[in-house]
């Protein structure tokens, strides 16, 4: 796409009416062009809450979603808040998605009231790489808070969403303040040309991106350090392909 | 209530006797001479509690107590019979003091004990006040007296309490937990004007009481330079105020624990505890939902060590197309003599849509002393 100077300047003139500061508008990239390129700052916009939910099952265990935040979550700088109303989280899987057990602070809310006053002190401490709130609502009013209270400090902050029955779920499609929504669904993982189960792989659906377009992407699951990555059958032609050239060499 | 008291005395190793009873005399003596190891009293009891009791049980000096056995006196209730002026005449107005105080005739008034050094300011008020913001002036007001006191002793407040004294002579109490020793002015007003809502001031406060009830050294720190790195942020102000809000044991960190049964892998630390460094073995993939207890599941599977081929969970059957395992758990037996045989085989399993779970099967799959060879679902794999 041609960069347009006319479009550029009407989007900074938008951008000082928000009135939104230089500090928020730096990004986490996820180190992925694809994936960047489709973000506005390429990456996750620092200082901004983001929904992540999980697709089928997901959105009522939210196991992927969980760990697609702790990747975020462990690629940011300094502790991180974790406010849960459901204790399952399994600790050994989130340092396994590089985030390790002596950054992560956990809050054990009784209610998504108190899950959402938390995420807000966490938000307006500064102090925090991350926050992440466990939520099955979220309305417009309580989640312009957090964005604000985000806006002022440069944390990021993700609402994971997560219901207690599949039809709650619909609740997704109701608007929001967080500048980018996300839903993640599992699907089958890496093959392998041995029995066994390969790298996981997700279907990660940018939903909503402000100032952005919506996407869907393919990709690997986090590794160690959190980093997503895209699937080698796509970035260097099918797997099968390189395989069956293997054995044939072989 | 009283168990948990004593529960607690013997954790710490302390071995202990409490009873509850309408007066300070009479759980004295029930404490001393019934409870094994708590006594309750019913309430309005007077004297038919004491009846049975020996005389020591009355708190009088000992010689009162072997005159009174060589004239023939041996249980309570013997002496609550008899005529009070002679006894008196012999025995001076003690005795009977302590006997009223027993029954509860006589009032007793207690005094709390305190600890010598306990670092405690107070104000009284001309007129009695109740409105928030006035509430909360004065406590900032407290807050910087206290922490001069706490500079002169080179100590910060683990723990404070704030007690509202009303006209109606009620008490109205108020109590903030630090993470970490605190002397700061600020932060300490902060948690406990969030506390303001549950004062009830009623027709007024007269007297405000703020002690350190918990206090630490907390001695300068040098801070680094910016010079040399970038130092990771204080949180422990947010801690507390998290802490106060949703209680002390709903903020925590996990810690990892040599333990290969998974439950057993994590324990919980204070959020501020010191970092330790440690994980847990990353080459095993774990899942990110563990379920809090392993759901019973269906399964058609080949024995002792192939995965399922499917699985009904939830009312939902699954297909296997992948299967990862088995890892082999071993049961702890220096734990329980039950454990000594009992191991658990983990798989990692993925049916047709892609849902990644960990199921695992109780026993080797062999024998069947080391397991009842059910599967249970343990965990969501993201």
């Amino acid at each position: 796409m041609q960069p347009q100077p006319a479009i550029d300047a009407l989007r900074a003139q938008i951008e000082r009416i928000e009135g939104r500061s230089k500090r928020a508008r730096s990004a986490l990239p996820f180190g992925i062009a694809e994936v960047d390129a489709r973000l506005p700052g390429g990456g996750l916009a620092f200082g901004a809450l983001h929904e992540v939910a999980g697709g089928g099952n997901g959105a009522i265990d939210g196991a992927a979603a969980a760990l697609f935040s702790a990747g975020v979550a462990a690629r940011t700088r300094g502790k991180v808040l974790w406010c849960v109303t459901r204790p399952d989280l399994f600790a050994p899987a989130i340092a396994q998605a590089g985030l390790v057990a002596d950054r992560v602070i956990y809050v054990e809310a009784g209610d998504d009231k108190t899950v959402l006053a938390c995420m807000e002190e966490g938000l307006r401490h500064g102090g925090l790489g991350a926050v992440i709130g466990e939520l099955a609502r979220l309305a417009m009013t309580a989640s312009r808070r957090l964005q604000l209270a985000a806006e002022g400090t440069g944390s990021i902050g993700i609402a994971l969403r997560r219901w207690r029955r599949q039809a709650e779920a619909m609740d997704f499609g109701q608007p929001t303040a967080a500048t980018t929504r996300w839903r993640i669904s599992v699907i089958p993982s890496a093959p392998l040309p041995v029995p066994g189960v390969g790298r996981h792989r997700w279907l990660v659906e940018l939903i909503r991106a402000r100032a952005g377009e919506s996407a869907d992407f393919e990709l690997e699951a986090c590794d160690g350090t959190g980093r997503l990555a895209l699937p080698s059958d796509l970035a260097d032609g099918s797997l099968s392909a390189t395989g069956r050239l293997r054995r044939a060499a072989g | 209530m009283l168990e948990g008291l004593i529960g607690r005395l013997a954790m710490s190793g302390v071995t202990a006797q409490a009873a509850v009873a309408d007066s300070w005399g009479a759980a004295h003596a029930l404490a001393r001479h019934v409870a094994r190891p708590a006594a309750v009293a019913p309430s309005d009891h007077g004297a038919a509690v004491l009846r049975d009791l020996p005389l020591e049980a009355l708190r009088i000096a000992p010689q009162v107590t072997a005159a009174l056995r060589t004239l023939g006196f041996d249980r309570i209730g013997e002496l609550l019979a008899q005529p009070r002026a002679p006894l008196t005449l012999r025995f001076g107005p003690e005795l009977g003091r302590r006997i009223d105080q027993a029954v509860g005739d006589a009032a007793e008034l207690i005094e709390s004990v305190r600890p010598a050094d306990l670092i405690e300011v107070r104000r009284a008020f001309a007129e009695p006040i109740g409105a928030p913001e006035t509430i909360a002036r004065y406590i900032s007001k407290l807050v910087a007296e206290l922490c001069e006191r706490l500079e002169a002793g080179g100590l910060g407040a683990r723990r404070l309490d704030l007690i509202c004294r009303r006209v109606d002579n009620d008490v109205q109490a108020v109590r903030v937990g630090m993470a970490t020793p605190v002397r700061d002015v600020k932060r300490m007003t902060r948690l406990l004007c969030d506390k303001i809502e549950t004062i009830a001031p009623g027709f007024g406060i007269e007297m405000m009481t703020l002690a350190a009830t918990l206090a630490e050294p907390f001695g300068r720190r040098q801070m680094a330079s910016l010079l040399i790195e970038e130092t990771a942020a204080d949180v422990s102000d947010l801690v507390d105020t998290l802490m106060n809000r949703v209680g002390e044991r709903a903020i925590y960190r996990m810690a990892p624990v040599a333990s290969d049964v998974p439950e057993r892998s994590v324990c919980r630390v204070p959020a501020m505890a010191a970092d330790s460094g440690t994980g847990w073995p990353g080459h095993w993939p774990r899942p990110s939902r563990l379920l809090a207890h392993p759901e019973p599941v269906e399964t058609v599977a080949l024995l002792p060590d192939h995965p399922p081929v499917s699985f009904t969970w939830r009312g939902v059957r699954r297909r296997v197309q992948r299967a990862d395992g088995p890892e082999r758990v071993f049961g702890e037996w220096w734990k329980r003599d039950a454990e000594l045989v009992a191991v658990r085989d983990y798989f990692r399993v993925e049916d047709d849509a892609g849902e990644r779970y960990w199921l695992y099967r109780a026993g080797d799959g062999e024998d069947a002393t080391t397991g009842s060879h059910r599967w249970f679902v343990h965990g969501v794999f993201g």
